[in-house]
């Protein structure tokens, strides 16, 4: 009684976890494809329609056999089993090849058609050995149950059958599991290493070859370093990949370091940013970012330096940004024709928000630009 | 910039875990200072520090076994008039404040040209505090979040005058202390003075919006 009662129980911890296995192999993808098994099964009506063609005569005939010979339980068994079989054959049928490897290199041995060497094959003799006998003797409960009164034996037969299973399949299945871990980790791994080589590649390798082929061009070969280690720091410590803050750019800090990085990349000059605060972009602030970016290419292409100081902070009713350089300066009362113009640019842009825009210079005393642009959302 | 140059060459240490930018520091310096050592980790940075008592130590803020702030806080005890000037190429502000917090005289990026380095050196050396523009940026950040000083907390500690505040925008905007002098009519010296005082509200401030900043700015 007791055995029985141990027998069930171990069976229904290990059947649930063998379900619990198969589901998840149903249902989770494979890495790289993004359907699983299961959703390709129910997507292939073909198969379906043949599996079903095929299937559903043959169980209609065994039925009919089975009633007719007086054994109901085994065409109550045959309904299953029909089932389960479609399955299984929908399953290889959409199975892809990695899926099929594994098919293969775990159900075969299963059914003891490779174990080569004569202890495995001797351990495996013994188990099915000692399955088929629990599993007969659970059957025969079975049957007997269908003619006795007693309850408790069909329960029992029913016991000794899954017992039967585990007997067989327990080691298997404990392989399968540690198997599947090891193959995870092992998995995660590989990928994150495929994702830290691709963008390597992108860039670092990328920015190399660049640097090789303009190695008697040292302006270029530094613009492209810096270029380059901007990248990598957004990479390594502030979690961005390369490309990523584009035109999506929705925070003032963001788009402020866009501006550096595309004006560094662009015209060769380093852009030193120091950045107070954040708040949110709107078309004000959008407007800010064009005027600053016109006064640090200014910067770039005038002051002769090749550095430009970038300075923005969020206040609680207004953004200030200045663009400062050391460069040669000049006399913002006279002013060639074309850069009139350029500084007019910068200050129609904030003026059209309600912004102000002051330039600070003297000859031989550098540059400054002031940007101030009233903030329309304020902080709560 | 100003330059206050010591006496005699300025003994310096160098913490500093890349052979290949220790190397780099060695060249620019050159023969402008005594270089009395190098370490490429914490503990032995520690033994020999205070073995050596160089005048300034270069201190990478990423350092194996306990970073640049761990090198503070078993040296600074025992000799504080060793002067401690903190190098990175990291932009993280919270590991930046944290060895200023610890007693780094100053914050300089690793990208600094060899004659900046060196004006650094000599002004921490004579016990003054360098700002570079990025660290005036992190201590406005830091000390902006607040809307006034909590309860129970000193508020002299808690929050920059506006003089300050003032100095520190100048400095974050790219100013040299000469140049931010003549732009608030003060003399660099004054300049000094301020920058020194807000180095030393970031030291003792003991208020927890600091660290709920450095929090806040590792989430985002």
């Amino acid at each position: 009684m007791w055995v029985r009662i141990g027998f069930v129980l171990l069976a229904i911890a290990s059947g649930v976890m063998v379900l619990v296995y198969a589901l998840a192999w149903l249902l989770i993808p494979m890495e790289g494809s993004n359907e699983n098994i299961y959703s390709r099964v129910v997507c292939d009506r073909r198969g379906i329609r043949t599996v079903a063609g095929i299937l559903i005569p043959l169980m209609i005939a065994v039925q009919f056999i089975t009633s007719s010979l007086h054994v109901p339980f085994v065409g109550f068994l045959g309904w299953p089993t029909f089932l389960a079989l479609g399955v299984v054959i929908l399953i290889w049928r959409n199975a892809d090849e990695p899926e099929k490897a594994f098919i293969d290199n775990d159900l075969v041995p299963l059914l003891g058609a490779d174990t080569q060497d004569g202890k495995g094959r001797r351990w495996l003799i013994a188990r099915v050995v000692v399955g088929l006998l629990i599993g007969a003797g659970g059957i025969a409960l079975l049957v007997e149950g269908h003619t006795t009164v007693a309850a408790l034996k069909p329960i029992g037969g029913a016991a000794l059958v899954i017992a039967a299973s585990v007997v067989i399949f327990g080691p298997w299945w404990l392989s399968l599991v540690r198997d599947l871990i090891t193959e995870r980790q092992a998995r995660a791994l590989a990928e994150e290493r495929a994702q830290m080589a691709a963008h390597v590649h992108d860039s670092v390798l990328q920015t190399l070859a660049l640097i090789q082929r303009a190695s008697d061009d040292p302006q270029q070969v530094v613009r492209l370093a810096r270029a380059q280690e901007r990248e990598l720091r957004a990479w390594l410590f502030e979690d961005r990949l390369p490309g990523t803050i584009g035109e999506e750019a929705t925070m003032l800090a963001e788009g402020v370091g866009l501006l550096q990085r595309q004006v560094e990349a662009d015209h060769g000059i380093a852009v030193q940013l120091v950045m107070v605060g954040d708040c949110p972009l709107d078309d004000a602030l959008r407007a800010l970012l064009d005027a600053a970016r016109e006064a640090t290419v200014n910067a770039a292409k005038w002051s002769g330096e090749d550095q430009v100081s970038l300075y923005a902070e969020v206040e609680v009713d207004t953004v200030m940004l200045y663009v400062r350089d050391r460069g040669r300066g000049f006399d913002p009362d006279a002013v060639p024709e074309d850069r009139q113009g350029i500084a007019h640019s910068i200050r129609a842009r904030v003026a059209r928000f309600g912004g102000s825009a002051v330039v600070r210079s003297a000859p031989g005393e550098g540059a400054e630009v002031q940007l101030c642009m009233p903030r329309r959302e304020r902080v709560k | 910039m100003t330059t206050s140059e010591p006496a005699g060459r300025p003994r310096i240490f160098l913490v500093e875990d890349h052979a290949v930018f220790r190397a780099g520091v060695r060249a620019e310096l050159g023969d402008a200072v005594e270089l009395v050592g190098e370490a490429d980790e914490a503990a032995a940075a520690v033994e020999l520090i205070s073995e050596r008592l160089p005048d300034v130590v270069l201190l990478d803020v990423h350092l194996p076994g306990g970073g640049g702030h761990a090198v503070l806080r078993g040296v600074l005890p025992h000799h504080p008039e060793v002067q401690f000037l903190a190098l990175s190429v990291s932009d993280a502000p919270e590991d930046v404040i944290d060895v200023i917090r610890a007693g780094a005289r100053g914050y300089i990026t690793k990208t600094v040209s060899g004659a900046e380095l060196l004006q650094a050196v000599y002004r921490v050396a004579a016990g003054d505090a360098v700002f570079s523009p990025r660290l005036a940026g992190f201590v406005l950040d830091s000390f902006a979040q607040v809307g006034g000083p909590a309860p129970g907390l000193d508020p002299e500690l808690d929050q920059l005058s506006p003089r300050e505040r003032e100095v520190l925008r100048l400095i974050a905007r790219g100013y040299t202390y000469k140049e931010v002098g003549r732009d608030l009519g003060i003399s660099a010296k004054t300049v000094e003075s301020h920058v020194s005082s807000v180095l030393r509200k970031l030291q003792l401030s003991t208020r927890h919006e600091l660290t709920r900043w450095a929090t806040d700015r590792r989430l985002v």
